[in-house]
């Protein structure tokens, strides 16, 4: 009988195998500082984690194989009688507060790190962006260029973001794995998560906190691109794209799926939901919005729309 | 209300459960019936306060439970690995992991524990019953009201869909309209009473009723176990019930606690429900401990190696249990300096735990380990703890957990600790007491092939989600996308493995009541303990002559210098408490209360509440207190089940 060991192996194998069967996974592939350290304090932790668990297991797999009972093992070895030894409870005691206390510093030191921008190498003053998350759609709001998005967003690379987070209605949370760590969106008070992309490239964005129906699809990626390139697209967006109206904004607001939308202004012109006046704006006009079900059947916003358009038209 | 609003309808899913359900029902009425089994039921069951026959109603419920929790699982792993099959929608998916969490934490993993605390406490403290064996029963029949509430959700009015932690706003009136999350508070508030009850109730009989001789540090460590699980309970539950009754009149009665108008606070609700829920987690895992302690002394036969750390390690676990909540949400922007005290407090809990796991191996150290099927779980146990419990510290790392936080990795974490613990430990426990309460062993041929089943099912299908939360997949997603699908098609076929190892299981109940040779002693596995000191099966008063206790180990003690628990010249009638009706018809009434308060019936309601106190007063004004078991009827009993040969036959 050696359950152990076919444990043992069964896991070595499965790690492997998964390890290698998926090259690339975004949380220890990050694209930029904040992720990056997130990242180091992950693998400085699983080093430990990996420390344990080859102790653990081998002191196992030794117990089990040597002391299980087989034929003509007789009393060898066997103390039935003893129940301890202070020495070896004082040490097992001490090496994992030593651990914890190893794994403590570096904790505490980015948490205190996190919430600064993290230093970008032209020194710029951060990227101001209200994220404000609404059932079940993001807003992008740039207050420095008067401009909005829905669902999508772009940002300078090598310059820090400062999200500025809240709610209209459910609490959600901005998550945008290869950027960095998550945090969450409320109704009437304001969050801030600073983020910074090195790299240019379109990243996946999502809500992580469950909020109802349309959880799954409140989705939105990420374009980082150059400063010269930002600027362009922001030009474009404020000759192009239309003024959002307060009526308009409040009929988006309305729990829903919709795609990808930009606008020459700003809904905080009218409202802020980070503020405590905010916190019932949505709330008081759709109170009766979600007894209807939205039918959600795939990933897909396409779909979800036109399923909402045909529960319109009835 | 129309009809139509009151069943739900249109779901072909539903539909089967409902004529399953029918059927089901059917058959028990009949099969009642034709065996003329009514009154077996009543008096032998349904008024019983004989904390053995609770134990077992509670673990048969369980495992009814487990089912059900099991089939919502294998639904949500179909749904993600074939998500093409639009086999499940939002909405749908919504509600079955809300009802999934629910059902195995507050409806499975607890009261099967409790029901094993149930049989196995008094015996091993030596004591005749519970402290009020009639709170007992108040306590059990309020667990399965609550359970059957919850439960028949999903055919009526149905389910919740706001997360087994129901945050505010989400699962406030104006988001969530409808009886479904009406349904999750009054499940629980019905249920809690149960759990709150039984916790002071087995704290008073641990520390009134041990039998003589025996010290608190001379207890049997799942005594021990129990012991701080119930002082956790007397802390944590009040603040649920709060929290709950709050949010019902939020809902039912139009306040403003946590709601978006009014300046609510719907914060304040997470933090109400972690204060709760984090102890919860532990109340769910000290017994877990403890089973393991016991399982793995008895069949390494050898002493637990560090007793007395092993206690305090626990009391320190709950106390710490307390001051952690806060790392369920660490992304809410408290500042680094409360989520770095959170987060140190979180890690510390680690320490008493290690503690544990090497006080486990040391146990092992020297020993002579033979593998039974619950040892196999005990050992399984043991590695695979250790791999939820450091990805725990992990989480606990604030700053790493804006990473992992509502990710799969969060998901792997807390199925590592709560199937390798909590769940492993019910299979254990209830394989090593087996032979106590029913007189026979489980098959261990069987046994094994269910645990193997079960345990590799386990690894495959979580060790995969913690790639899958690092590679950024989000709890409580109901699609899956493209570049998941392989990890997620893993997982699920795990899933259905440790399906088949769990139905192997139950299967296994069968083929042993046929076919395992009965127990001829009370003494199956060569036990340590004072519940192995009473025959099989047990008579209804348990020990005919109390032990005095000198030692730690007291049934190995005893046996060494020769004494039984029957001491013919000193046995003494037996006090006991009579059966009662009145617990099961008292939370069936509350039952009704609670069902018409889901509906917003406010009349009905309060009119089946008034029933509940009516009946309160009359119980106060109950005198009976009991009958006694006479020498005699003692002394037949105890020579017949011990074999002893009767020389006054017919006197
Ligand atoms: C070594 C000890 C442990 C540590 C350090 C630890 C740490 C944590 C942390 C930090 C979280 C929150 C993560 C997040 O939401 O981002 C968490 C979640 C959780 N833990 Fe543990 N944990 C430990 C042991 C346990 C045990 C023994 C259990 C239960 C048997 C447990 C059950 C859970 C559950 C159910 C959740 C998630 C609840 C939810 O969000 O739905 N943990 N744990
Ligand atoms: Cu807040
Ligand atoms: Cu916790």
């Amino acid at each position: 009988m050696s359950s152990n060991k076919t444990l043992i192996t069964l896991t070595l194998l499965f790690s492997l195998s998964i390890i290698t069967g998926c090259s690339e996974l975004r949380v220890l592939e990050p694209k930029g500082p904040v992720g990056e350290d997130q990242k180091e304090l992950i693998i400085y932790s699983l080093w430990f984690m990996l420390g344990i668990v080859v102790v653990v297991f081998g002191l196992f797999g030794y117990m089990v194989f040597k002391y299980r009972d087989r034929p003509g093992r007789g009393n060898k070895d066997y103390e039935p009688e003893q129940d301890g030894n202070l020495k070896v409870e004082i040490i097992w005691t001490i090496i994992p507060l030593i651990i914890v206390t190893l794994l403590s510093i570096p904790t505490v030191d980015t948490l205190f790190d996190l919430e600064k921008p993290p230093q970008s190498a032209n020194e710029e003053e951060p990227l101001v962006v209200y994220a404000t998350s609404a059932d079940w759609k993001w807003f992008f709001s740039y207050p420095e260029q008067g401009i909005e998005t829905v669902n999508y967003l772009h940002i300078p690379t090598e310059r820090p973001i400062e999200f500025r987070l809240s709610s209209a209605d459910s609490m959600a949370a901005l998550w945008i794995p290869a950027l960095g760590g998550q945090k969450y969106n409320m109704a009437g008070m304001q969050t801030i998560l600073y983020l910074q992309a090195d790299e240019e490239g379109v990243y996946d964005g999502r809500n992580s906190n469950f909020n109802g129906e349309g959880f799954s699809l409140q989705t939105f990626q990420v374009h980082a691109e150059e400063d010269t390139a930002f600027k362009e697209w922001v030009n474009k967006i404020k000759n192009e794209k239309p003024e959002l109206t307060q009526d308009q904004y409040n009929e988006l607001l309305k729990p829903s799926i919709i795609g990808e939308m930009a606008f020459s202004n700003t809904h905080l012109e009218w409202v802020d939901h980070g503020t405590m006046m905010g916190s019932d704006y949505s709330i008081k006009r759709h109170q009766n919005a979600y007894e209807k079900k939205l039918h959600l059947k795939s990933l897909d916003k396409a779909d979800a729309e036109e399923e909402g358009d045909a529960d319109e038209a009835q | 209300m129309k009809l139509s609003e009151f069943f739900v309808t249109g779901e072909p899913l539903i539909y089967a459960g409902m004529v399953a359900i029918v059927l089901v029902t059917c058959a028990i009425v009949f099969l009642l019936t034709y065996f003329k089994r009514w009154g077996w039921l009543w008096r032998e069951w349904l008024t019983t306060v004989d904390h053995k026959k609770i134990g077992i109603m509670y673990i048969l419920s369980a495992l009814a439970m487990l089912f059900r929790g099991g089939v919502d699982a294998l639904m949500m792993r179909v749904q993600l690995a074939f998500p093409d099959l639009n086999f499940l929608n939002s909405q749908h998916y919504n509600e079955i992991f809300t009802t999934h969490g629910t059902v195995m934490i507050i409806f499975m993993a607890m009261p099967f524990l409790i029901g094993l605390m149930n049989i196995v406490v008094p015996l091993q403290i030596g004591a005749r019953d519970f402290a009020f064996p009639y709170v007992n029963a108040l306590s059990f029949w309020s667990f399965f009201f609550g359970a059957l509430l919850f439960n028949i959700s999903f055919v009526i009015g149905g389910s919740p869909d706001a997360g087994w932690t129901s945050y505010t706003p989400l699962a406030g009136a104006a988001l969530s309209p409808g009886p479904g999350q009406n349904f999750y508070l009054l499940g629980l508030q019905l249920s809690g009473i149960g759990t709150l009850a039984t916790g002071i109730n087995l704290m008073v009989t641990i520390l009134k009723m041990r039998a003589p001789g025996m010290k608190l540090f001379q207890m049997p460590i799942f005594t021990w176990s129990t012991l701080v699980t119930c002082f956790i309970i007397i802390f944590a539950f009040p603040i649920l019930t709060v929290a709950l009754a709050l949010m019902t009149i939020d809902r039912i009665f139009g306040a403003q606690f946590f709601t978006l108008t009014g300046e609510g606070m719907p914060m304040l609700w997470a933090n109400l429900f972690w204060m709760w829920g984090h102890p919860e987690v532990y109340i769910v895992i000290l017994p877990a401990f403890g089973i393991f302690s016991e399982i793995i002394a008895t069949f390494a036969n050898k002493r637990l190696f560090g007793y007395k750390a092993m206690v305090w390690s626990m009391i320190l676990i709950a106390g710490l249990s307390f001051l952690v909540w806060v790392h369920h949400f660490f992304t809410m922007g408290a500042g680094a300096f409360v989520n770095s005290v959170f987060s140190v407090s979180t890690m510390l809990i680690a320490v008493p735990t290690g503690v544990k796991i090497f006080n486990w191996l040391g146990t092992l150290y020297k020993s002579k380990i033979q593998f039974t099927t619950p040892m196999l779980w005990s050992l399984a146990f043991i590695p695979s703890f250790v791999i939820g419990g450091v990805t725990g510290v992990m989480l606990g790392m604030a700053a790493a957990d804006y990473q992992f936080h509502n990710s799969y990795f969060l998901i792997a974490h807390f199925h590592y600790v709560l199937i390798a613990g909590t769940v492993f430990a019910c299979f254990a426990g209830l394989e090593y007491w087996y032979p106590k309460m029913f007189g026979h062993k489980l098959n261990q041929k069987l046994g094994k092939l269910s645990f193997w089943l079960f345990v590799i099912g386990f690894h495959i299908t979580f060790f995969p989600q913690y790639f899958l939360g690092l590679d950024g997949m989000p709890r409580r997603l109901f699609d899956t996308a493209p570049e998941w699908f392989t990890l997620n098609f893993i997982s699920t076929i795990g899933a259905f493995g440790m399906g088949a190892g769990f139905a192997l299981f139950v299967l296994n109940i069968y083929y042993s009541y046929k076919t395992s040779p009965r127990e001829k002693t009370g003494d199956s596995w060569d036990g340590r303990t004072l519940e192995w000191a009473t025959p099989t099966p047990i008579p209804h008063y348990n020990f005919a002559t109390q032990p005095t206790v000198k030692e730690l180990d007291a049934f190995h003690d005893m046996k060494k210098r020769g004494e039984t628990t029957y001491d013919e010249s000193k046995l003494k009638p037996i006090h006991m408490p009579n059966y009662s009706g009145q617990p099961f018809i008292m939370m069936g009434l509350l039952f009704f209360s609670s069902f018409a308060l889901v509906f917003e019936w406010i009349i009905l309601s309060a009119v089946f509440l008034v029933a509940v106190l009516v009946m309160m007063g009359i119980h106060s004004f109950d005198y009976d207190d009991g009958y006694h078991v006479e020498v005699e009827d003692i002394k037949r009993t105890e020579r017949q089940l011990r074999g002893l040969n009767d020389e006054h036959t017919g006197s």
